[in-house]
Parts: structure tokens; C-alpha cells; sequence
């Protein structure tokens, strides 16, 4: 297990490194002057060349690609020129907020998807399979601004439950968040749920083809248990490692959730961001954001050898 | 009463091309403590007619077009799934041909005997534990309170087959089907494994019907053997009459096909072309095609199974014009 | 794998009446394609949405950009098919002229991985000595959550048609360039390539001959979703800003407009965001399709 943990965290360290400076060569895709890109059109050329400075873009690169990494080691990924403060400061602020919608989001991904999988296996070829791959198919095919757009304009505009967006923490008011909330997690988990349902149904229906599936019933157990306990602790395990690719697809889909109702998280953050040509901010969000991922990643490896008993004794 | 008494059979599956007839018109029976091997190649129907006893066929597609299973009184072919789970393991238990991959390898083989009793009985999780070791030592684990806590990954092909043998007789079953259990091991380990079949039938006195391809092996476990051929039964009789006085041609020429250690010569002849797949079988007997004695007339219908002395039943109508000459 | 060693089962199975022997192997694939429902219905879905973007200059009075304050927030029916917009637009127009976009991004994306991701995919799988360095990359490009990584670089490059295109590209080729090389480095231990190494083929030889044709089946699969991925994204990035520049219509800034509307206007938000689910169902009932005909055994694994 202690092996496993090694060997992936030493696989991890060059893919964040490669990462890092495939974020750092980012800024040179701005094509002409990041500085006058930045300052806008209306900046004097003093300005630009103040941001220049700023930015150390008048250093040569090899400098400036050192300067990158010392600062990564500091924990210093610049100053976002939007919040006039550290990018690091301002993305662990935003944190919290996008943390919790994406855990919202994946309870209701497990919960639906799981669930849908399942049922459509053990009824394959019936019309609940059809009913539940159906409505697969649509979760993977609508995009998530439109279901946003659509429960907003349904529950919010029409109705008037639920509010248009905003977000409350958690924290200070459950109820109020769970108000806020469920609507981006709704429209941010329906096509992962989709995915899931569709891989936990091919998953189970694999599993169930196997001897010791045949061995389990041949000795009298309940269907029950020959389902819940002996298929699905075997199907979790493949299921495992599409859970953490779940993960990544909540956080980069929060991106366009959290600008859709307003929510001052980490995807708002980058939006913004993106709209006000903060590029350090843009730059180091995103590294965060994929470092956040490759650890997540880890964890995940790491349920996945602790479930598989072959690979836990290995 | 036999322990087990099987009527006209008929399992069939639903096919894309239509209804396919896997075991036909099957009739046998077994007492207590007997041990019956059934022999054939593979896709003569052995495994289905076990699977069929067992309840284990998935239904669709399989289908049992006729016929009756009986198991100690009790008629099993109308049963509902729930009842059935309560035959399975104290009334018939049942080990397969790959220990490898009939484990469920994310559990502790502890817990996959444990639960099998679980399943039936009550019992503390104190006794639970000590019926397990119990089974694991003897089916001749070494250490096995030790060995509990394995997985099957951690234990060696032999050594999970004797899982599979302790974990199938953990209820004390009255009927064992045993599916090819040797095939998957080495040969080494293919007689220790036979050796404590026989042993464990002698303790624990439950039936054992053995499906194996294998000659040798019925040679040395069964009292009674059966012989199917393309999903029907062409011989059946007691072990020493089908090795001194077989009958049937396809019964000798599966004869031929054990290498024998005792001949000057090996003799080694494979009968000649292959078993017909179940949507091309000939009229009258199946055999017929591959068949050295075969003439015009048994083409004409499928021969019956007929008695010829005490136990013996052969369907070839050329049985008995063979051993006059 | 050889066309008919994928599918014994099927190939078994199949009805007597057929005549294969005589006939390309193509078309039994091609006939079961078109047994096969999903496929046949993603492809009529598809199909419309498709005709909708090469008769764009014929099926519209050719401007989509074409003002009428007069008859703005028409709704749908009537005169205006699709209804207007807050400038009087036909939403018909512009969510016909949107689909010529979509489709030809996405026709993009897909061509630069069919070209990209094989070439990168191939020479990963093929040579070893490349793999460890161009997997490393690759690996790295795949950390980052897609959408972001496009988000980034379209942010840096500025919003463009090319400019999406060119990041949907740098963010799904590492996708496409992996799945090629799980087949390569399979069919290069195959006998027959062994054989052909073995014989003195060039790599270029075998690689053509004997490697990329049988590597097609799963590379075609992936494309479909592809395809699916890049429409979907597009939208995506275009409802944020970052796509083609209005007034350039395109499904997503559509709708993005259509935001400050849509208690009185919700039309100008429903009509392209059901044209463009339309599209993405279209293409995964397609590649759901081809993923059951042509590689069956990518049912499991997905």
C-alpha cells in the first residue's frame, strides 16, 4: 500500500512540473505585448510599461522561467492585477465555496448514477434499462448552462422558488444554501450522472458474467447480497477510477456553473478573470486548480489499491 | 428413494436463431453417498444438466422444456428462486473447474466460507469463525485459523479449490457437484484434490456427482458412470462395466483416449471429427457421422436407452450385434 | 484485430441468408450499422443539423445579422419560424448560421486529431524510445480539466473562431494521441506485424500497412464523441465571451444574450440550446453506434 502511495506520488512529480510550465508558457500565447493587453487600450505607455515591470516581463525568459519556479516553491504565483492581491490568496478565499457545490454535486452524481447503473444491469434489456439509459444519453447530451439556464428560468422566473443565483454559505444560513445550491449542483451533476449510470451499468453487467458470481449464488445466498455485496464491491473498483474523473469534470464545469448563477467561487473567480485579462490570475488559478486535481487523483489511486485487495498486498 | 432422481429433462435456450435443445430427455438417479460421473466432451450437456439441478441457469434464455428434477423428495423444477437458495448449500452444494476465478478476490476466504453458513444458519460470529477453520483443515489447509484472513489471490490453484470444497460443504450438503474440478490444476494436484473428495465422502457422506471429460478421473472416484453425447445419455453403468465391457462405440473411443501407463504401447486415438453443433444434429443418432459401426438404420430414429444387464443402459442399436460378434 | 476476428459471436450468429462471401467486408459492417437503431436515429438527428449548416446561404435570407427594432421579441410561429430577438433578429437565421459554425469547429477539431492524435498516438505507441517523453507531455495536457485548459488558452489568445479551434485541439489531441497508442502498442506485438518486421519492412510500411488500418475502428469511435465534446465546448466558451465575436451568431453567445431576456424572451435561450442538445445527442447516439459495431469490446471499458 505504503509502495503504491510511492510509486504514484513519484509518477505525480514530473506531470506537476510539466504542468507548471506548460502554465508558465501560457502567457507567451498573448499574441503581441501581454503588457499593452493587459493595460488596455486606453493605457498610457507608462502603464504598460509599469505592468511590464510588474510582471518581470522585461527579464530574459530564463530568468523570468526561474523566477516562475522560486515563486512556486515560495507559494507565490504573482499578484492578481483584478484583486490586487496574491493569486494564491485570492483562489484558497473562493476555495470553500466551490468545494462545497462540487461535493453537493458529486453526492448527487453517486446517487443518481449508481443508482441508475445498477438498475438498468440487473433489468438489462427491460424497460427500465432503456428507461435509465435514456435518460443517460440526455444527461451526457445537454449542456450544463442550458439545464441551468432552463431550471432558472422555470424555478426561478416562472415560479419563483428557488433564487436566480447567488450563493449563501453554508455556514451562516444551511437552509439558504441549500436554496442556492441545489440548482448549480443540479445542472452541474446531470451529465456525470449520465456518464456514470452509463459505466456502472457496462461495469455491473461484466461483473455479474463472472465465476464468482456463479460461486456466490451457487451457495445460497440471497440475491440481495449476491448483488449489493459481491458484484459491487468488484464493480466499485473500476468505478473508482471514473469517479475521479468525475471529480475533474465538476471542478472544470464549475467554471461555467459558478458563472451562470453568480457564485463567488473559483470558477466565477476565473471567469472573471478571464473577461478582465488578469492573466496571472488566469495562469495560476488554473495550475491550482490542476495540482488541486493531480492530488485529488492520488487519493483516488490510493482507493482504488485499498479496495483491490491484489494491489493493497502487492 | 433415491437422493436425487431426474425424469426426461429437457433444457433448452433461446437463441437468435431460434430455441436450441442443450440436454434432451435426460434420465438418471443417485443414491446417497454414491458417487455418479458423468463424461463427455465438452458441449455434450453435462454442465448445463448440473446447472439445471442447481437452479443456476439464467432464465431467459435457458428454459426447462420438460421433465422433473427431484432431490430427496422434493421437487426443485418449479421452485421460486427464494425457495431454491434454500436447497443450495445444505441440500445441494457445488464446486467448479476454475478456482481461480470462482473466488470472489476482494473478499477473505474466512469471510466467503462464513457467509455461506450465515446463509442458513444461525450461529454466533464466535462459531462462525470456529466452523470455517474447522472446514479449512479438513480440506487440508495448513495453519488454517491463519489462513482465514487470506485472500484468494494470497493461496495457490490447489489450495483454493480446497476453499472451494470447504466452502461448498461448510452446510453439511447432501449432494456435491463437482464441474470439471481438476481440470484447471496440475496433475499433481489434480489426485490430491480427487483423494480428498473421496475422503470427505466417506466423513461426511453426501453424494457427489462428478462432470469431468476425463476418463482417468472417473476411473478413480466413481461408483456409477454416465455418458452423454450432444445433449443425451448413451451409457450409463457401473464404473467396472464401462471399462471391462463398454458398450456404446462413443463410450470406447473416449476409452481409447486415456493414455495408459500399464499398455507396451500408449494408445492414443482421438475419435475422429467433432461433436455437432446443437442446430446440426443428424437425424436418428448423433453419432452416427463419426460412428465406425454406424449403418443405414441408425439413421432411421434416435435409439433408446435400453437395459443390457444389471445397471446397464446403452442407446446404440448396434450395442449388442457388436458384442456378439 | 481483423474485421471478422472482432466479432465471432456476431459473425456466427448471423442469418444464413446472407450472402457475405462476394461482397466487401465493409458492407456487412455497414449493414449492421444500419440495423442498429441508435445509430440510425443519431444520424437522422445529426443529419437534419448537418443539412442545416451546408444549406445555410440557401435555407435563410443570408444575414443573420440583419436588424428590425420593429419586430423585436417576436415569438416563434408566425412570420418569424424561430421568433426575433431584442434587435428584431430571426432567431432562424442565426441559429442556422450558428450550426454552419458549430459543425465546422467541430469538423475541425476532429480533423486536427484524426491527424494530430494519430501521428503523435502512432509514433508513441510504435517507437518506444518516444513513448516515455511524448506520453510525459501528454499526460501533463491531461491533468488539466478540459474546459479550463480551453478557457485558458482561448483567454490568452484572444476570442476567435481559429483561436477555439486551436485550443479544443491542444486540449483533446493528448485524448485521441492515447487511445491510438493503446492500439498500436497492441497490434505491434501482433504476429503478423512481428512477421512483417521480421520480413524487413520499413516502420513507415508497417506502421501504414499493417498497423493504422487495424487501429481504425477504436480512433473512429473516439471521434464521434469528438465531435460531441468539441460542438458541446464550443457553446461553452462562446456563452463565457470567449468564442467567435459577436455579432457572429453562435449558439452559445445567442444564448448568452438571450440571458437579460428571458422572462419575456425565453425562446432566444430555448431554441439554439435545444438545437445544440439536438447535435451532441445526435453524435453520441452516432458514436454509441459505431462503438457497438465496429469495437465491441469497448462496450466494457467505454
Amino acid at each position: 500500500m505504503i509502495g503504491v502511495a510511492l510509486r504514484r506520488i513519484g509518477s505525480a512529480v514530473p506531470v506537476l512540473l510539466l504542468v507548471s510550465l506548460i502554465t508558465f508558457g501560457m502567457m507567451r500565447l498573448i499574441p503581441g505585448d501581454p503588457a499593452a493587453a493587459i493595460a488596455g487600450l486606453s493605457a498610457t505607455q507608462r502603464e504598460i510599461e509599469q505592468i511590464r515591470a510588474d510582471l518581470g516581463l522585461n527579464e530574459p525568459f530564463l530568468v523570468q522561467l526561474l523566477r516562475w519556479y522560486g515563486g512556486l516553491l515560495q507559494g507565490d504565483l504573482g499578484r492578481s492585477i483584478l484583486m490586487g492581491k496574491g493569486v494564491v490568496a485570492v483562489t484558497f478565499e473562493r476555495l470553500p465555496v466551490t468545494l462545497g457545490l462540487s461535493a453537493y454535486a458529486l453526492v448527487l452524481t453517486l446517487a443518481i448514477g449508481l443508482l441508475a447503473g445498477i438498475l438498468a444491469a440487473l433489468r438489462q434489456n427491460t424497460l427500465i434499462d432503456q428507461l435509465a439509459m435514456m435518460f443517460a444519453m440526455i444527461g451526457i447530451s445537454v449542456p450544463s448552462f442550458f439545464l441551468g439556464l432552463l431550471m432558472i428560468i422555470l424555478f426561478s422566473v416562472r415560479l419563483g422558488w428557488l433564487p436566480t443565483g447567488g450563493y449563501i454559505p453554508f455556514g451562516e444560513d444551511p437552509w439558504g444554501w441549500f436554496r442556492s445550491a441545489t440548482m448549480p449542483a443540479i445542472s452541474l451533476a446531470l451529465l456525470q450522472a449520465g456518464l456514470l449510470a452509463r459505466i456502472t451499468r457496462s461495469t455491473m453487467l461484466e461483473v455479474m458474467r463472472q465465476d464468482y458470481i456463479r460461486t456466490a449464488r451457487a451457495k445460497g445466498l440471497p440475491g440481495r447480497q449476491v448483488v449489493f455485496k459481491h458484484a459491487l464491491a468488484n464493480a466499485m473498483i473500476p468505478i473508482t477510477t471514473v469517479i475521479g474523473i468525475i471529480i475533474s469534470l465538476l471542478l472544470s464545469g464549475a467554471v461555467v456553473t459558478e458563472a451562470l448563477f453568480s457564485i463567488p467561487g473559483i470558477g466565477g473567480l476565473l471567469t472573471q478573470a478571464v473577461l478582465n485579462r488578469d492573466y496571472p490570475l488566469v495562469q495560476g488559478g488554473l495550475l491550482l486548480v490542476t495540482a488541486f486535481l493531480v492530488l485529488v487523483n492520488i487519493g483516488i489511486d490510493m482507493l482504488y489499491a485499498w479496495l483491490d485487495p491484489r494491489v493493497r498486498y502487492e | 428413494m433415491s437422493l436425487l432422481d431426474i425424469r426426461g429433462l429437457t433444457t433448452a435456450f433461446q437463441t437468435e436463431r431460434g430455441e436450441i435443445t442443450a440436454v434432451e430427455d435426460i434420465s438418471f438417479s443417485l443414491e446417497e453417498g454414491e458417487i455418479l460421473g458423468i463424461v463427455g466432451e465438452s458441449g455434450s450437456g453435462k454442465s448445463v444438466t448440473a446447472l439445471t439441478v442447481m437452479g443456476l441457469l439464467p432464465r431467459p434464455p435457458a428454459r426447462i422444456v420438460s421433465g422433473s428434477v427431484r432431490f430427496a423428495g422434493q421437487e426443485l423444477t418449479g421452485l421460486s428462486e427464494r425457495q431454491m437458495q434454500k436447497v443450495r448449500g445444505p441440500g445441494i452444494a457445488m464446486i467448479f473447474q476454475e478456482p481461480m476465478t470462482s473466488l470472489n478476490p476482494v473478499f477473505r476466504i474466512g469471510e466467503q466460507i462464513m457467509e455461506t453458513i450465515r446463509a442458513h444458519e444461525r450461529l454466533s460470529t464466535r462459531a462462525l469463525r470456529d466452523r470455517a477453520v474447522q472446514m479449512l483443515e479438513k480440506v487440508g489447509i495448513p495453519s488454517p485459523a491463519r489462513r482465514l484472513d487470506d485472500y484468494p489471490h494470497q493461496l495457490s490453484g490447489g489450495q483454493r479449490q480446497r476453499v472451494m470444497i470447504a466452502m461448498a460443504l461448510a452446510c453439511n450438503p447432501r449432494l456435491l457437484i463437482a464441474d470439471e474440478p481438476t481440470t484447471a490444476l496440475d496433475v499433481t494436484i489434480q489426485a490430491q484434490i480427487l483423494d480428498l473428495l473421496m475422503d470427505l465422502r466417506d466423513e461426511f457422506g453426501m453424494a457427489i456427482m462428478i462432470i469431468t471429460h476425463n476418463m482417468g478421473v472417473v476411473a478413480e472416484t466413481a461408483d456409477r458412470v454416465m455418458v452423454m453425447y450432444a445433449g443425451r445419455v448413451v451409457e450409463e453403468a457401473p464404473v467396472g462395466t464401462v471399462f471391462d465391457a463398454p458398450l456404446h462405440p462413443y463410450t470406447r473411443g473416449l476409452l481409447d483416449c486415456v493414455p495408459s501407463l500399464s499398455a507396451a504401447k500408449p494408445r492414443l486415438v482421438a475419435i475422429p471429427g467433432n461433436l455437432p453443433e446443437p442446430a446440426r444434429r443428424p437425424s436418428g443418432c448423433r453419432f452416427r457421422p463419426r460412428c465406425g459401426l454406424a449403418v443405414p438404420a441408425c439413421a432411421a430414429a434416435i435409439p433408446p436407452l435400453d437395459p443390457h444387464g444389471p445397471g446397464h443402459r446403452v442407446a446404440c442399436i448396434r450395442a449388442t450385434a457388436e458384442v456378439a460378434a | 484485430m481483423s474485421e471478422t476476428g472482432a466479432l465471432p459471436l456476431e459473425a456466427t450468429l448471423a442469418a444464413p441468408e446472407a450472402e457475405p462471401r462476394r461482397r466487401h467486408p465493409a458492407w456487412a459492417t455497414l449493414r449492421r450499422l444500419f440495423r442498429h437503431r441508435l445509430f440510425v436515429t443519431g444520424l437522422v438527428l445529426f443529419g437534419i443539423i448537418a443539412f442545416m449548416a451546408a444549406a445555410a446561404p440557401w435555407i435563410t435570407d443570408a444575414n443573420p445579422n440583419r436588424l428590425s427594432m420593429r419586430n423585436k421579441f417576436q415569438p416563434p410561429g408566425g412570420d418569424w419560424v424561430f421568433g426575433t430577438d431584442n434587435f428584431g433578429r430571426s432567431l432562424w437565421s442565426r441559429v442556422v448560421w450558428g450550426a454552419q459554425l458549430s459543425v465546422m469547429i467541430g469538423l475541425s477539431v476532429v480533423a486536427l486529431n484524426a491527424v494530430f492524435g494519430t501521428l503523435i498516438g502512432a509514433l508513441a505507441g510504435y517507437f518506444r524510445r518516444l513513448d516515455n517523453i511524448l506520453m510525459r507531455v501528454n499526460d501533463a495536457l491531461m491533468a488539466f480539466p478540459a474546459i479550463l485548459l480551453a478557457i485558458g488558452v482561448t483567454a490568452m489568445l484572444g476570442p476567435s473562431t481559429f483561436n477555439v479551434i486551436l485550443a479544443l485541439g491542444i486540449v483533446y489531441i493528448p485524448r485521441t494521441a492515447r487511445i491510438v497508442r493503446a492500439s498500436v502498442i497492441v497490434l505491434r506485438e501482433m504476429e503478423y506485424v512481428q512477421a512483417a518486421v521480421a520480413a524487413g519492412a520499413g516502420h513507415w510500411r508497417i506502421l501504414r500497412h499493417h498497423i493504422l488500418p487495424n487501429a481504425m475502428a477504436p480512433m473512429i469511435v473516439q471521434l464521434s464523441f469528438l465531435f460531441a465534446y468539441a460542438v458541446l465546448s464550443e457553446a461553452t466558451l462562446s456563452f463565457l465571451g470567449l468564442g467567435a465575436v459577436p455579432p457572429t451568431p453562435t449558439w452559445g453567445n445567442i444564448m448568452a444574450e438571450g440571458r437579460d431576456f428571458m422572462r419575456d424572451a425565453p425562446w432566444i435561450i430555448a431554441i439554439p440550446g435545444v438545437t445544440l442538445m439536438i447535435t451532441v445527442l445526435g453524435l453520441n447516439m452516432l458514436g454509441d453506434g459505431l462503438r457497438d459495431v465496429l469495437d465491441p469490446r469497448l462496450r466494457i471499458q467505454q
